[in-house]
C-alpha cells in the first residue's frame, strides 16, 4: 500500500498543472485572440462608457423602459452583514426565489404583479414570464407577448405612436435557431438601447 | 405542450444516440491501451506521468490493489482540495479578494467535488477565487470523471477475461482516460462555449452604470473551460450560483443543446464500450435500451406536468405554463429536458430551479436520482449502477426459472448478489436515514425555506442528492450550515465509496471465473424480455423502497396544489 503513496501524490500534482492551470490558462488565451468580445463578457458600451453586458439583464423600473421579468436576487444588507435584502438584478449574487409551487407568498407577490399590470394594459391576458421570477434572477430576455404587452406605456411616456415603438419590439424579436431550437425572445437591454437612440436622433 | 418543444426533445435523442458508437468505439481503443490519432501529441505527456508516478504501465493489479489505488487517490485530492480553500486568502488569481473558506464548508465543498458530486453549499461568485474554481474545482471535475469511468472499465473487465486475477492499472485508465477522452473534448466544447458568449478570463469583476444609471457589478472569470468539463464529467457544479441559469454560464440554445448532449454523451457511449469488451454489441444496446425507456418516461411526465402550469397562479388569469425559476430562452420544454437529463445522469448542473417545479415535475428528477442514477447516468457511475441492477434481474429470473443464474457468459453467484445488494442498499439508507433524522431535529427543520409538504420535499431532495452523488438541489434549502454541511459531506461520502467497493470486489471475483458457453437453457440477456425485466427490477426496488417518502412529499404537494391549498 505505501507505494501506491507516490503515485497519488505525483499523478495529483501532474494532473493539476495540466488540467488545472495548463488547460484553462491556455484556453483564456486562444479565446482572448479568438474571441475577444464573448470572452471578456460581451460588454455593451453607450457612448465609449461600459453600461453592461448584452447577456445580462437589468433593472429597469421607469415607464419609458420596457420592463425585464422579476428578479429574486439579494445583497448583503448594508444595515446588517448577517442579513439580506432585496437587489434585483444583482449580477454579482445571482439566484432564483426557489419558492415552490404551493407557497402562498409566491402566490401573493404574482397577485400584485398581475394586478398592477391589468391596471396598465386590460386588454392583453397577462404574460406569465412578466409575473413570474427567472433562474438565474439576470434574465435578459421577455417573450414576444410580453414585450408586446407594454407597448402601450412605454408609447405613452415616451409620447410616441404605438405603432412605432411596436416596430421596435418587431425588429428585436429573436427567433428559434434553425426554426427549432429554443424560444422567441426579445433582448430587454438591446430594444432600450435602440428606443432611446430613436429619441435622440 | 407544443409539437415544437416535442420535436426538440427528439432532436436531442437522436444526436445522442447517434454518439454512442463512434465515442464507444474511441473509448474502447484509448482503454485497450491502442494508439489513437492523439497519440503524437498526448502519448509524451502520458509516459512522462508513468515516469514521475513511478509507474509501471504494463502491471495490472486486482481488485483490492485496484481499490486502494482510486481510493488514495480521492484521500489526496479530498486533502488538497480542503487545503486549497483554506489557503484561498493568498492573492493569486483571486481579483474580487475573495477570503478563506470557513472548515464546515471546506469540508462539505472538497467531499463534493472529490465524490464528483459537486453539491454547493455556497454562492460560488461570492466564495470562491479563480484559483479555487481552476486549480481545485476544475481539476476534481477531471479526475473524479476520470476515476469513476476507470472504476466502470473495470467491472467491464470483469466480465470479459476468463480464469484472470487482474483487473487493470487504475494509474493508467486515470491517465488515459483524462489525456484522450475526456482533455480533448472539453478543448473543444470550451472554445464552442466562448464562440457562443461564454467569458473566459481572469478579470476583476465589471463594475456599470447600468441605463437606468444604477451600479451593476457584474461578476466574471474562467467560465467557459470549467463549464466544458462541468458538463462531460456529469460533474454539475456551477461557475455560478445559478449553474446553466445564469446567462453567462449558458447564453443560448445552442450551448443548452450542447450541454445536455455533452451529459449523456460518455455515460450513454460506455454502454457500446461494454458490448464491444465482452464481444457482443447487443448487451450494450439492451442496456442502452433499459436507459432510454426510463429516460422518455421521465421527460414526459416532466414536460407534462410544467407545461400545464401552477393553478394557483392560472387563476389569476396568467397565460402560460409553470414559468416561475425558468429563463424565457430555454422555456418549458428546455427545462423539463435539461432537469431530467441532468438527474438521470448524475450531473446536477440545471438551467431552471427544481424547487419551483410543480410537484410532479420536481418529482422526476427526485424519483430519477433515487433510482440510482442509472439511467445513462454519471460517467462511470452509471453503467455500473446499471450492471448491479442487471446482476440483481439475472438473479431474480434464475429465481424464477430454478437455474443458476449467468450474465454474459459468467455464473451469478451468492458473492456476486450478495455484493450488488449491498450496493444498491447503501443508497435509501443514506436517503432515508439522514431525511428522518433532518425533519426532526432543529438544526434540519431550520434550513427549509418553504411550509408544508414542499419543505420535506426540500430535505428529501438535499440527501438524495448528496447521496445520488448528483449536486442538483431544491435550492430553497439553507444548506451551508454546520448540521447540513457535515451530513451531506456525509451522506455523499457514503454514496459514493460505500457503493464502490463492492462493485470493484464483484469485478475482481467475476473476473477470475470461467465464461460458460451459452446453451440452450441460457437466459438471453440482449432481447426485450431482458430489457423489461430489468426496467421491471428498477421500478419495484427503486419505487417500493422511496414510495413512502415521495407520498409525503410531492404527492401530497401535487393533491394540495390541484385542491388550491397553499402553504
Amino acid at each position: 500500500m505505501l507505494k501506491e503513496i507516490r503515485p497519488a501524490l505525483v499523478m495529483m500534482a501532474f494532473l493539476t498543472v495540466l488540467t488545472g492551470f495548463a488547460y484553462p490558462l491556455a484556453m483564456t488565451g486562444v479565446a482572448k485572440v479568438l474571441f475577444p468580445h464573448q470572452a471578456g463578457g460581451s460588454l455593451v458600451e453607450k457612448n465609449g462608457k461600459v453600461i453592461g453586458s448584452a447577456l445580462i439583464g437589468q433593472n429597469f423600473s421607469e415607464d419609458k423602459y420596457f420592463h425585464g421579468r422579476p428578479s429574486a436576487t439579494t445583497d448583503t444588507d448594508p444595515k446588517d452583514p448577517t442579513k439580506t435584502v432585496p437587489a434585483p438584478y444583482n449580477a454579482a449574487n445571482s439566484a432564483g426565489s426557489n419558492a415552490g409551487p404551493t407557497s402562498k407568498a409566491l402566490v401573493e407577490r404574482v397577485q400584485a404583479d398581475v394586478a398592477r399590470l391589468k391596471a396598465e394594459n386590460p386588454k392583453d391576458a397577462v404574460p406569465v414570464d412578466l409575473v413570474t421570477t427567472s433562474a438565474s434572477g439576470l434574465d435578459p430576455h421577455i417573450t414576444p407577448e410580453a414585450a408586446f404587452f407594454q407597448v402601450p406605456r412605454v408609447a405613452k411616456a415616451r409620447g410616441l405612436e404605438e405603432t412605432i415603438v411596436r416596430r421596435q419590439v418587431q425588429l428585436h424579436l429573436e427567433g428559434r435557431t434553425f426554426g427549432i431550437l429554443g424560444e422567441p425572445r426579445v433582448n430587454v437591454l438591446a430594444l432600450n438601447m435602440a428606443l432611446d437612440a430613436l429619441g435622440a436622433r | 405542450m407544443t409539437s415544437n418543444g416535442w420535436l426538440q426533445i427528439a432532436l436531442f435523442c437522436v444526436v445522442v444516440a447517434a454518439v454512442v458508437k463512434p465515442l464507444g468505439g474511441y473509448m474502447t481503443r484509448v482503454f485497450a491501451g491502442e494508439r489513437t490519432l492523439l497519440a503524437p501529441v498526448l502519448g509524451p505527456l502520458e509516459r512522462l506521468a508513468y515516469r514521475l508516478g513511478g509507474v509501471d504501465e504494463r502491471q495490472e493489479q486486482g481488485w483490492l490493489a485496484y481499490a486502494i489505488s482510486m481510493l488514495l487517490f480521492s484521500l489526496v485530492g479530498f486533502v488538497s482540495l480542503y487545503a486549497l480553500m483554506r489557503l484561498q486568502a493568498v492573492p493569486l488569481f483571486n481579483p474580487a479578494g475573495q477570503g478563506v473558506v470557513e472548515e464546515g464548508l471546506a469540508f462539505n465543498t472538497a467531499m463534493s467535488f472529490d465524490t464528483n458530486t459537486n453539491w454547493q453549499s455556497y454562492v460560488p461568485e461570492t466564495t470562491m477565487s479563480y484559483l479555487v474554481q481552476m486549480a481545485g474545482l476544475t481539476v476534481h471535475n477531471f479526475v473524479s470523471a476520470a476515476t469513476g469511468i476507470a472504476l466502470a472499465i473495470a467491472l467491464v473487465r470483469g466480465f470479459a477475461r476468463r480464469s484472470a486475477k487482474t483487473i487493470g492499472n487504475f494509474w493508467v485508465d486515470l491517465v488515459r482516460c483524462t489525456l484522450y477522452v475526456l482533455l480533448p473534448l472539453s478543448i473543444v466544447a470550451a472554445l464552442f462555449f466562448v464562440w457562443q458568449g461564454m467569458p473566459q478570463n481572469l478579470g476583476a469583476y465589471t463594475e456599470v452604470t447600468t441605463l437606468e444609471g444604477a451600479k451593476q457589478v457584474i461578476a466574471q472569470g474562467p467560465v467557459a473551460s470549467q463549464e466544458a468539463i462541468k458538463m462531460l464529467g456529469t460533474n454539475g457544479g456551477g461557475f455560478f450560483n445559478a449553474n446553466s441559469a445564469h446567462p453567462f454560464e449558458n447564453p443560448n440554445e445552442l450551448t443548452n443543446f450542447v450541454q445536455m448532449v455533452l451529459i449523456f454523451a460518455i455515460g450513454a457511449a460506455l454502454t457500446n464500450v461494454f458490448g464491444r469488451m465482452v464481444g457482443d454489441q447487443r448487451q450494450g444496446w439492451a442496456v442502452f435500451a433499459v436507459m432510454a425507456f426510463l429516460f422518455l418516461g421521465g421527460v414526459t411526465l416532466a414536460y407534462w406536468a410544467e407545461a400545464g402550469g401552477n393553478p394557483a397562479i392560472a387563476h389569476l388569469g396568467v397565460d402560460g405554463g409553470n414559468m416561475e425559476g425558468k429563463e424565457v430562452r430555454f422555456g418549458i420544454a428546455n427545462s423539463a429536458l435539461f432537469a431530467t437529463v441532468t438527474t438521470d445522469a448524475s450531473c446536477g448542473a440545471v438551467n431552471a430551479m427544481h424547487d419551483s417545479f410543480t410537484p410532479l415535475g420536481g418529482l422526476v428528477p427526485l424519483f430519477n436520482i433515487q433510482l440510482g442514477e442509472i439511467i445513462v447516468g454519471g460517467v462511470g457511475a452509471g453503467l455500473y449502477g446499471m450492471l448491479l441492477f442487471a446482476i440483481i434481474s439475472v438473479f431474480v429470473a434464475g429465481l424464477m426459472v430454478g437455474r443458476t443464474p449467468e450474465y454474459i457468459g459468467k455464473k451469478i453467484e451468492a458473492k456476486e448478489v450478495k455484493m450488488a445488494m449491498l450496493a444498491i442498499l447503501v443508497l435509501p439508507l443514506s436517503i432515508l436515514g439522514f431525511t428522518a433524522v433532518a425533519t426532526v431535529v432543529e438544526a434540519g427543520l431550520a434550513g427549509v425555506a418553504n411550509a408544508g409538504p414542499h419543505g420535506f420535499s426540500e430535505i428529501l431532495y438535499a440527501y438524495t442528492s448528496a447521496t445520488g452523488n448528483n449536486g442538483s438541489a431544491f435550492a430553497g434549502l439553507s444548506a451551508n450550515t454546520l448540521f447540513y454541511n457535515s451530513t451531506i459531506g456525509l451522506a455523499m461520502f457514503i454514496g459514493r465509496f460505500l457503493m464502490i467497493v463492492p462493485m470493484i470486489a464483484i469485478a475482481g471475483s467475476l473476473a477470475s471465473k470461467k465464461i460458460v458457453p451459452a446453451s440452450g437453457g441460457t437466459f438471453p440477456t440482449h432481447g426485450p424480455v431482458f430489457v423489461g425485466l430489468v426496467v421491471g427490477v428498477i421500478l419495484i426496488v427503486g419505487g417500493l423502497t422511496f414510495f413512502p417518502a415521495l407520498a409525503l412529499g410531492p404527492l401530497v404537494e401535487h393533491l394540495s396544489m390541484n385542491a388550491g391549498t397553499l402553504f
